[in-house]
Order: structure tokens, then C-alpha cells, then sequence
């Protein structure tokens, strides 16, 4: 496998993440480019490279633009989803520190393409330094008339916020990010009518992942077959995978769609010294674990999708053979439970009921049919929730029980410290052997 | 109305086959075929949430079960409830477990326990037995949201009725969300209590017992009340109610569902004020003596005594000064009594500042013509026009159901008034200022077509030639127009003819057609009614201190609320005799010389006529106390006078009005009065819907969610007098002057309003004022 440095190719420059350094690497070259290009035209590129929403759910991203109604005499706006709070998920936040011109530059031409005069960009509150460095870098842009009023000349203009979030993982779901944004306590709004059709303000709102976004300059300098020169048919290109956890070097590393996650793991440097992969999960803790007999599944969009998982944010979680599964769904659906917004019963009343058991059964206090419960209330969640975050809570218990039905069975009467040193799985613990 | 043909789609619930309009959500498709979908946060008038999930349905061709509460039908749709899926009686017997964990089951001790949709459905499509053994989520238990409104956070189930209500319904989103997650939980801001004027419909439609009243709570079970359906006697709007009942007391007051008129909801005041009628009653008859002081009697010797005094006023020596809170069949037994017994046509409801223009006008376009503009017109109308009427405090369902025809974006509304209220907020009402007064000028800006329709109010009687003028322009432009009163009572006694002049049914007295025909049905020799129109209340008034009157029958108003107290005082200490007919003791009560007292709403039954001209009929809800009604006691009165008017109970008069209904012989002409110009600084006012009237004594609770009484002026205004916000404002006339708070606000200049009947601001008895009345305005000393 090869490394495809593209979104990172310079992030090891002194000044990556400025206008200069970005320029010196053909920045905004894609930016005038497509001002000179019919919109619909842009449009179409996109959807000819059959790039996949970044963010999690691969939504194809040419298709997203193409339902937002034209000449409907609304405003449109693009919205940059730039919440990531996933655990797990590290590869937005990288991507804004070093490289911010790229999602700026992106969000110019898709904002031209979709026709929206407005963008935002919503940042999680908890990355001040990141809000910060993008905040910068839209100044920058401003400045040197990428932004503002009638951009180049082109009679195109465009506005961009940086919008800082307020600590709610489910805003990083579209619809409550909408009504964050909109200043609004952030809950999913009902769908019909979709943000294509009136998100934002009620006008039509493409909402894209800051990866995606920041893809499209490069689409749009190198055009469909230098893309599709990656990956797959159905999940062409290339991707940021962000692996952590217990590995030598974890990090992000951008590669081809379709490497093997043992490639990856090899990039990673392997396992930690003298320990052994037990589990790992694709794509942030909504998606569900895979052992190491999935080592050679190409991290495609399709491959997890058939092995009964999913990409996701594309950013592996590594554990070792130290770590106790009990403890780290049960930790997942602590995260859960803090994070459901209480708008629908399934996943306020759920998460709150299987965090208990988990603690339970992580004291060795749990009781036999805690185990069958907990994978019934999983499946009274799943799929009757609200939004995806009902959903993603009832996925890492019935996955994890798939393959580590014991360690839950332990949690009858062993608790989980005793069972596993919670010091042997800390990075600081000295590597064995 | 047009008839445009309704979209019907086919869909299949359950097996059965059936064809609703498109549009129709799949749970009101099912209750159709008696499928009974279990929800929470569905409301039949709310925007579907989605949130509780109780209502999962499964239907073809989805992966996943869908909630019906927010799904339409779509043609060839099929849907499977819980009675042919496993999937959705799976699926909804999994949410209500969830329902539960976090929910106390403190149902032997909660005001909902046997009234509640949680027990109920928990029981209907639950499981027999949670799984749950942990610990539940607790809360501090209550917290007040106002000082009516009490919250259990723990009962709660998030099902968003009560915030949807406060957000979209009433437009007072004091009450939200907050926090998340299993502590998520209903709140208010920081002293910014949920004093809404409908708040009480929270606890109605809240599904579990998270809200209750403090004046209900732990006052009673459901399953120990008895319901009676009732009328609402406090507005004009209509609402019908449910009076629930236990041993004997009044409990408790709940909306009742009727589409047409209040569709589910009420205000605060109708649910709420209703002690009045409890506590603090005339019991027996009292008799003045020829110690001069008032003495329990019994009824007979009371009739006895009201008859030998009213004897000696016969033939034009007495006046009836009525009131305007008597049920239908009330008022057309004084406007019979009047005429038929004391042969007396000076007879005026209007205990309130009135004037000639105005009972012209009521004679002309109101009295007995039966149902005119309706809440649906409201609802349909491009244009809706308020003049001299202010919804929210005057007539909250209209308040209600104009701000549903807005919401739904057909509907524009314009206000003639002197400032942006809350109430004209939450319309959000385009404003033509108008100074109070001054609202004639005002009217040729107010694009009056033939779609609009213009509601006017009872402080126009203030306003010379404001009627004329509406009159004039709705005639010519083809619009609507309806007069909408304060008081309950005020459409059925102008029906009754409780008006100088008028007959029942808009006859005049000066027809002699009408005075036969009226006299037949009747029973009386037509030569008993006058035949020239008598005096107004004003008029009564001021003859009565005249020594114009052997004797005085009143009944059924404050005198504080008159137009000007001291002289209706005056008037009634020099009268030689004065009946009352009273509920309460009052002023009257102190110089009367026979006091009768009389049925309040719960003891009998009767009709009122809301301000659609819509009757409203109820049945009695107590007979324990077995009191009369004003029509029976004066059929007794004339009984003893020797003068045979027959028994007027309810079914006898109602009988007898439908005689009267339908006239088609002359009515009078509409009003034809010049507008003058007032100069100067005016004073603007109405009563604000809670307030010191005497329907609301006895609710503490209910009155401290009244409004701050406050001044309100322009900042130009305030600017000219030295006043700005927080400042004292002095509003003096002549006769006295009231110091409030003031409030800058963006309105007209050169005005000042404050509230008719509040705390501090006694409009009649301070300052003997009226809408637009010149006043002056000054600082006062430190507040």
C-alpha cells in the first residue's frame, strides 16, 4: 500500500496553514478555476467522481448538491460540519489546524456551485485553537478577495461564519446543528422537509463534513480520473484514516480507499510492543467492532458495510489484549448517555438504563439475564430512536457480544479491573518484554 | 365557503381498506376505524414532534417502524399497528417500558392517577412487568413554573405538549426544555415565571401528572368527581367547559372540546376563577327593617316586601339597572318584568361607560340577529381588522384563534390601537396608531375590502362616531363586522332587549306591532309597555338622583365598574326603594332594601350567547344549594304584584324566546354620529383579563399570575414629562389620580394607558375616566 499525501501533503511545512503556504502548493488555483465554470457544471464533476460524504454515513456528495432546488428565488446556504466529537474520530480537527485554506477554498466552490452567498462553518466549542486557526485563515481570505463581494471580479460573493459550537455531540447530527446554529437548544428536527429542501432559516442548506469540503479543490484542479485513479467504483478516492489507540505510531494516515486495515496497521507500526490486536473498530465507536480476522477488509465504504460494520469517520480504534471490552462499551454508553439529547424516549430512557447495567456488570455485580436485557433494550433503540445517535448507542454492546461473550459473562461476578488491569492498558505503562 | 372537492388516497390499516383526505396523519387515519394508536406527544392541534415514539407503526416498504403521529398516508400505503404487527406491539410495548423506568409510579398520590394517559396506555400496550431495577432519576418535587402551575420533573415523560402549547399555541414560549438526556426537564428562565393566560391548558393535555394546579392539587380523585358540561359565564368568547364536581363543591374546571368555538383550550380566568361562587355567598333574603337595618327573612316575607315596594313604582316610576353577566333566560325575564310588570322601558345591562351611539348601534346591527361572524370566518379571513379591542385581555379564545389563522400564513391581522401589546405580538398585527379617541381618523388607513373583517370592542361606546364610522366603511367596502363585549351575558341581553327601546329579538318599542305581538306572547296587556323609548344607565342614574323613581331594580353588576361609581352610588342612596338581586354582597347590598339572592351559573342551567351570536346552553352542575335564579324570583315578585308572567323557569322562557326569535319588522337605523376631536394628552384603558374583577375573588393563586400593572408611554411621551421606565407616573383627572409604574413602549404619543380594574389602578372610582378621556400626566415621588 501506498500513502497518498494530498489533504496532508504539506502539513509538515512551517506555514501549512496559511494563505502563503497554501498558495505556494497551487492554492485557490481550483477556487478561480471554477469561477469560470458553470455551476451546474461543478455539480456534476462531483458527482462523477462519486465522492462519499467523509463524515460517516458516505452519503454521495455530487447527489446531495444536485437536490438542492435552483432558481427557487430562496438564499441557500452550505453549512461545514465541523463538530466532530465522535470518540475516536480525529481527523477534521488535524485537518483545520494544518491545512485550513483547503476547506476555505472548498467551501468557495461548493457554495458557488450550490448557489449560496452564506456559509458557515460549525467548530466544535471545545477546539478554541481550531476555531481560532480557522477564524484566521477566513480572515486571510477575506483579505486577499477569495471572499467578500464580488469575488475576482466573478460577481460571485460569499460570506463565511465561523460558527463555534456549545459542547453538544448531537449537534454534529445535521439537523440539530441546524438548530444550533440557528441559536436554538441543538435537537434533530423531524425530516420531511429535508435540509436540502429548508434547513438552515427554512432555505435550502447543503450540509457536508469538513473532509468532504475540503476535498473539492483538488477534485476540481485534477478533475474525475485522477480521483477515481483511488479506491474503488463505489468508494473511489481517498481518505484520512486517523488510528488510534494501542499502536506504535498512531496518527493519521492518508491512503487510498480500499488499503487493508492491516496495511494500516503496519503504517501504525503494529500493536504495541509484545501485545496482540483483540478488537478495533472502523470508524468511531458508532460502528461496530471487528476482530483480527477482519485485518485484511479494504476500508471501503462497501467491505464493512458487508462484513456487518462501517466505515464511518474512517478512523480505527486499536485495542490491545489488556483491555476490557466490558469496560469500553461501557464507557461508549456512559458517552451516550451524557450526549442524547432527551428528545425521544428510546435513546434518553435507553441509554440511561444499559449504562447502569454496563456499571453493574463492570463491578462483578451484574445479574444472568442483565445480558439478555441489555441486548433487548439494544434492539428496542435501534432503529426507533429519533435520529442516529439512538442507533449508534445500540451498536457497540450486541457487536461486542458477538465475539466477547464471556467478559460480559464475568461481569456476573468478577469485576472488570480485577479481571483486567486497568494500568496494563495505559499508554504510560512499560511495554512487556 | 367554497366547496373545493378534498384529495382522497387509499390506504390499508391493520387489513381494513379505507380512503382518508391526503394529508391525514396515519394515527387519526387509524382512530377512524376505532384503531386506537398509543401516544404521548401527539396533539390533535400541536405540530407532530416525533419525540415520544409510542405511537411506531410498522408500513410496507419502510426498514424500519415509523411514528404515525408524524407520517401522512400516501396512496396505496400500507400500515400495521399493534393489533397486526409484532414489529409495532413490540416496538411500542419497548417505549413504554422505557416510559416507565424513570418514572416515579407514584399513582396513589397523584392528581392524574385514573385520569392518566401513561397509566392508561401503559396498562393497554405495555408490558405486564419492567425489567427495571435500578435506581430512578430524582428531582427536587414541585417547583413552581408559576404560581398556579406546579411541576414534578420526575413524572414528567418529554413529550413537549406543554412547551409546544406555550410556543405555538398560546405564543408565550415561557416554559422550554432544558438540559439534556435523562435530566432533560421542563423550565422557565429565572424569574420569568410561565404567567401565561393559558397556562392552565398545560395541565389538561400534559399526559402524565407532571403539572398540576395549586388549586387543585390533592384536592380530589378523578373517579370521585362528577362532570357536568358547562359555559364558560366570565367572556364573551364562549368556551365550552367541563365542571367537575365532588359532594357538592366545585373542584375544578377543565376545557371541553368543541371545534366550532374554543376547540380544546380556555384561559386561565375560565379555568380557574370559579371560588367566587363558593365562598363569601348571600345565603337568605334580606329585609331592611324600620330599624333601617338589613335583616334575614324568609323568602316569602322578602317577596312580600320587594312586591309592596315595587307596587308603588308601577307604570314608569321604576328603573332596571341590569348588568351584563345574566344568562339568556335571566335577561329576558328582567326585560319582561320591566315592561310587563313595572311598565318601564328606562332599562339599561350597560354598567359600564356606554353611550346613545352605541345602544343605536347594538339596536341595529346585534340585537337579535343570531349567529354573524364566526371563529371560522376568523379562521378564514385574508384581513382580520381590530379597533378599540385588544383579544388577548378581552376575549382570549379569539386572541387563540387569530393567532392560528397567522400561524398558518393566511392570515394578516391589522390593530387600530395605541400600542404594540403582547397580545398584538404575538398576532404579529401591522399597527395604525391611533391615539385613544382619536381612532376614527385612523380608520381610512386600514384597507377594509370584502375580505376583511373587523372586530371592534366595547370601549368604541367611548369613542363618538367610532360605531357610525365602522358602520359606514365595512357597509360600503363589503366587509364584516362584529362587536365583541367583555362580559358573558351582554349579546343575550341585548336579545332580551335589556336596552332603552329595544324589545326581544331587536324589536322596538316605539312599533306597536312589535309592542302587541311582544305582549301577546307575553301575556300582558300591551298597553302595560311603553311606548317611547326610556332612559340609558346614565340616564337612570341621573334621574334616580332626581327623585325621578319610586324604586330600583338591580342586579347583577359591581358598581365599581360603572362609569362613574359615586353617582351610581348617589343614585342608589337616594332612590325610596331598592331590590337587588345579588350572588355576592356588594356596594348595592349596603342600600338596598330587599335583597334577594340568586342562582351563580353552577346552580342552574341557561344559555349564554357568545359574541358570534352562538348559543351556548349548560346544564346545572349543583343542586344542593338550591338556590333560585333571577327569573324565577322575579316570577314570584310578579306573582305577589298580582301580575301573572307564568313560572320562567328555563324551559318555559327559552319556549318563549324562540317565539320571539326571527322579527322582520323594523329595527332600528344604524348610528350616524360625527367623530370629535379630542386634543391634548388622552388616557387609554381596558381591563386586563385578570384583574380585581369580582368573578375572580377567592383564587390567590390565579391573581398572582396577573399582569404588573404598569403605565405605559411612548418614549416621546415619557421624554415630555420627565418619565422613563421604573419611574413613577401620576395620571390624574379632576376627580382624583392614580400613581403607576411606568413603562416606556413603542406606541402613539401623546397617550397614556393603564389597566381599568388592577392593582392601583382603579380607572372608574380614581379618576371617573374612560377610554380617551383627556388626562394629565406627571411625575411622582420615588416608587
Amino acid at each position: 500500500m501506498v500513502l497518498t499525501p494530498i489533504l496532508t501533503a504539506h502539513w509538515d511545512e512551517a506555514d501549512s496553514y496559511t494563505l502563503a503556504g497554501y498558495k505556494r502548493h497551487h492554492g485557490y488555483v481550483a477556487f478561480a478555476k471554477a469561477l469560470k465554470t458553470d455551476p451546474d457544471a461543478i455539480i456534476q464533476t462531483v458527482k462523477d467522481t462519486g465522492l462519499r460524504g467523509r463524515g460517516g454515513a458516505g452519503f454521495p456528495t455530487g447527489m446531495k448538491w444536485g437536490f438542492v432546488p435552483q432558481n427557487d428565488g430562496k438564499p441557500h446556504y452550505l453549512v461545514v460540519n465541523a463538530d466532530e466529537s465522535e470518540p475516536g474520530a480525529c481527523k477534521d480537527i488535524p485537518l483545520m489546524l494544518a491545512n485550513p485554506h483547503s476547506l476555505i477554498e472548498g467551501v468557495a466552490i461548493a457554495s458557488y456551485a450550490i448557489r449560496a452567498n452564506h456559509a458557515f462553518i460549525y467548530i466544535r466549542g471545545e477546539v478554541p485553537h481550531v476555531i481560532r486557526r480557522v477564524r484566521h485563515a477566513v480572515d486571510e481570505a477575506y483579505r486577499a478577495g477569495l471572499l467578500g463581494e464580488n469575488i475576482q471580479g466573478s460577481g460571485f460573493d460569499l460570506d463565511v461564519v465561523v460558527h463555534a459550537g456549545a459542547g453538544a455531540y448531537i449537534c454534529g447530527e445535521e439537523t440539530a446543528l441546524l438548530d444550533s446554529l440557528e441559536g436554538r437548544r441543538g435537537q434533530p428536527r423531524l425530516k420531511p422537509p429535508f435540509p436540502a429542501v429548508a434547513g438552515l432559516y427554512a432555505s435550502p442548506t447543503v450540509i457536508n463534513n469538513v473532509e468532504t469540503i475540503a476535498n473539492i479543490p483538488y477534485i476540481m484542479r485534477n478533475g474525475v480520473d485522477w480521483f477515481r485513479q483511488w479506491g474503488t467504483e463505489k468508494s473511489p478516492g481517498f481518505k484520512l484514516f486517523a488510528v488510534s489507540g494501542h499502536v506504535q505510531r498512531p496518527g493519521i494516515y492518508e491512503a487510498a480507499l480500499g488499503t487493508t486495515f492491516r496495511e494500516l496497521l503496519e503504517h501504525a507500526g503494529g500493536i504495541r510492543k509484545g501485545r496482540k490486536l483483540k478488537f478495533w473498530v472502523p470508524g468511531g465507536s458508532s460502528v461496530p467492532m471487528l476482530t483480527e480476522e477482519h485485518l485484511d477488509l479494504p476500508m471501503t465504504y462497501e467491505d464493512m458495510a458487508a462484513a456487518g460494520t462501517m466505515l464511518g469517520t474512517g478512523t480505527p480504534m486499536v485495542f490491545d489484549e489488556t483491555t476490557s471490552v466490558l469496560k469500553a462499551v461501557s464507557r461508549w454508553l456512559q458517552f451516550y448517555k451524557h450526549e442524547s439529547c432527551g428528545k425521544c424516549t428510546p435513546c434518553r430512557e435507553g441509554t440511561y438504563w444499559i449504562s447502569d447495567l454496563l456499571k453493574r456488570l463492570e463491578k462483578g455485580e451484574g445479574k444472568m439475564e442483565d445480558l439478555g436485557t441489555i441486548e433487548d433494550l439494544c434492539r428496542q433503540i435501534s432503529g426507533r430512536s429519533f435520529c442516529a445517535l439512538g442507533d449508534a448507542a445500540a451498536t457497540p454492546f450486541p457487536a461486542a457480544m458477538k465475539f466477547f461473550r464471556d467478559e460480559f459473562e464475568a461481569g456476573i461476578s468478577t469485576p472488570a479491573d480485577q479481571a483486567f488491569n486497568p494500568l496494563s492498558s495505559t499508554v504510560f505503562v512499560k511495554a512487556k518484554g | 365557503m367554497t366547496n373545493t372537492p378534498v384529495e382522497l388516497v387509499n390506504v390499508t390499516i391493520d387489513g381494513v381498506e379505507m380512503q382518508v383526505p391526503k394529508g391525514t396523519l396515519v394515527i387519526r387515519a387509524a382512530e377512524q376505524i376505532g384503531v386506537q394508536i398509543p401516544r404521548f406527544c401527539d396533539h390533535p392541534l400541536l405540530e407532530p414532534v416525533a419525540a415520544c415514539r409510542a405511537c411506531l407503526v410498522e408500513i410496507e416498504g419502510q426498514p424500519k417502524p415509523q411514528p404515525s403521529c408524524a407520517v401522512t398516508v400516501t396512496e396505496g400505503m400500507k400500515v400495521r399497528t399493534q393489533h397486526s404487527s409484532v414489529v409495532a406491539d413490540e416496538a411500542q410495548k419497548g417505549v413504554m417500558e422505557f416510559l416507565l423506568i424513570n418514572h416515579p409510579l407514584d399513582c396513589p398520590v397523584c392528581d392524574k392517577g385514573g385520569e392518566c394517559p401513561l397509566q392508561n396506555q401503559a396498562m393497554s400496550n405495555g408490558r405486564s412487568e419492567s425489567r427495571f431495577d435500578g435506581p430512578k432519576r430524582e428531582f427536587e418535587k414541585p417547583i413552581n413554573v408559576s404560581a398556579q402551575i406546579l411541576l414534578d420533573r420526575e413524572r414528567c415523560v418529554s413529550c413537549a405538549r406543554c412547551t409546544r402549547f406555550a410556543d405555538q399555541v398560546a405564543g408565550d414560549p415561557m416554559i422550554a426544555l432544558l438540559e439534556r438526556g435523562a435530566h432533560q426537564q421542563v423550565g422557565i428562565s429565572d424569574d420569568d415565571p410561565f404567567d401565561s393566560y393559558y397556562s392552565g391548558n398545560t395541565i389538561q393535555i400534559c399526559p402524565v401528572g407532571a403539572l398540576t394546579s395549586a388549586k387543585y392539587r390533592f384536592r380530589s380523585r378523578p373517579f370521585d368527581l362528577v362532570s357536568v358540561p358547562t359555559t364558560c359565564e366570565h367572556c364573551a368568547s364562549g368556551c365550552s367547559l367541563r365542571t367537575d364536581v365532588r359532594r357538592g363543591v366545585v373542584q375544578r374546571r377543565l376545557a371541553w372540546d368543541d371545534a366550532q368555538v374554543n376547540e380544546e383550550w380556555n384561559c386561565d380566568k375560565g379555568r380557574f376563577a370559579f371560588p367566587y361562587a363558593q365562598e363569601g355567598r348571600l345565603t337568605t333574603p334580606l329585609v331592611r327593617g324600620e330599624d333601617g337595618v338589613l335583616h334575614a327573612a324568609s323568602w316569602p316575607e322578602a317577596i312580600a316586601a320587594a312586591a309592596a315596594g315595587l307596587n308603588k313604582a308601577r307604570g314608569g316610576r321604576a328603573a332596571v339597572l341590569a348588568g351584563g353577566r345574566h344568562t339568556a333566560e335571566d335577561a329576558y325575564a328582567l326585560s319582561k318584568f320591566a315592561r310587563g310588570v313595572l311598565g318601564t322601558d328606562d332599562i339599561d345591562f350597560r354598567a359600564r361607560p356606554h353611550s346613545a351611539e352605541e345602544a343605536t348601534f347594538l339596536a341595529a346591527r346585534v340585537a337579535g340577529l343570531g349567529l354573524g361572524v364566526t371563529y371560522a370566518d376568523l379562521e378564514a379571513a385574508a384581513h382580520v381588522v381590530l379597533v378599540a379591542f385588544e383579544p388577548e385581555d378581552e376575549s382570549p379564545i379569539v386572541q387563540l384563534r387569530l393567532r392560528k389563522a397567522v400561524r398558518r400564513g393566511r392570515t394578516h391581522v391589522t390593530a387600530v390601537a395605541s400600542h404594540v401589546t403582547e397580545g398584538l405580538y404575538k398576532l404579529n398585527a401591522s399597527m395604525i396608531e391611533a391615539k385613544p379617541g382619536a381612532e376614527v381618523a385612523a380608520l381610512a388607513a386600514a384597507d377594509i375590502n370584502d375580505s376583511t373583517v373587523v372586530l371592534v370592542g366595547e370601549r368604541a361606546a367611548t369613542v363618538p362616531g367610532l360605531l357610525s364610522e365602522l358602520v359606514r366603511i365595512t357597509d360600503q367596502a363589503g366587509a364584516k363586522l362584529a362587536w365583541i363585549p367583555r362580559r358573558a351575558g351582554e349579546r343575550a341581553a341585548i336579545d332580551a332587549g335589556l336596552l332603552p327601546g329595544l324589545l326581544p329579538g331587536g324589536r322596538l318599542v316605539t312599533d306597536e306591532g312589535a309592542r302587541h305581538y311582544v305582549a301577546s306572547v307575553w301575556g300582558v296587556d300591551a298597553g302595560l309597555i311603553p311606548a317611547t323609548a326610556g332612559r340609558d344607565f346614565s340616564g337612570i342614574v341621573g334621574a334616580a338622583a332626581a327623585d325621578a323613581y319610586e324604586a330600583l331594580l338591580v342586579t347583577g353588576f359591581d358598581v365599581d365598574d360603572t362609569a362613574h361609581p359615586d353617582a351610581t352610588l348617589a343614585a342608589l342612596q337616594r332612590a325610596p326603594f331598592v331590590v337587588a338581586l345579588e350572588q355576592r354582597p356588594t356596594a348595592v347590598t349596603a342600600l338596598a332594601n330587599v335583597v334577594l339572592p340568586v342562582a351563580t351559573v353552577t346552580e342552574k342551567s341557561g344559555t349564554f350567547i357568545n359574541w358570534e351570536g352562538r348559543a351556548r346552553q349548560f346544564a346545572q352542575v349543583l343542586r344542593e344549594n338550591n338556590t333560585l335564579t333571577d327569573a324565577r324570583v322575579l316570577a314570584m315578585i310578579a306573582d305577589a304584584m298580582d301580575s301573572l308572567i307564568g313560572r320562567q323557569d328555563v324551559a318555559q322562557v327559552r319556549e318563549e324566546i324562540a317565539r320571539l326569535a326571527n322579527h322582520n319588522g323594523p329595527r332600528a337605523a344604524a348610528p350616524a354620529v360625527e367623530a370629535t376631536v379630542v386634543d391634548g394628552l388622552t388616557l387609554g384603558t381596558w381591563n386586563q383579563l385578570l384583574d380585581h374583577g369580582t368573578m375572580q375573588a377567592g383564587e390567590p393563586f390565579l391573581a398572582a399570575t396577573a399582569r404588573e400593572p404598569l403605565a405605559r408611554v411612548s418614549a416621546e411621551t415619557a421624554t415630555a414629562h420627565g418619565l422613563s421606565t421604573g419611574d413613577t407616573a401620576v395620571i390624574s383627572t379632576t376627580k382624583g389620580s392614580i400613581s403607576l409604574t411606568v413603562q416606556v413602549i413603542d406606541g402613539v404619543d401623546n397617550t397614556v394607558w393603564i389597566p381599568t380594574n388592577s392593582e392601583g389602578s382603579h380607572v372608574r372610582v380614581a379618576l371617573g375616566a374612560a377610554h380617551g378621556t383627556p388626562v394629565t400626566l406627571s411625575k411622582g415621588g420615588a416608587h
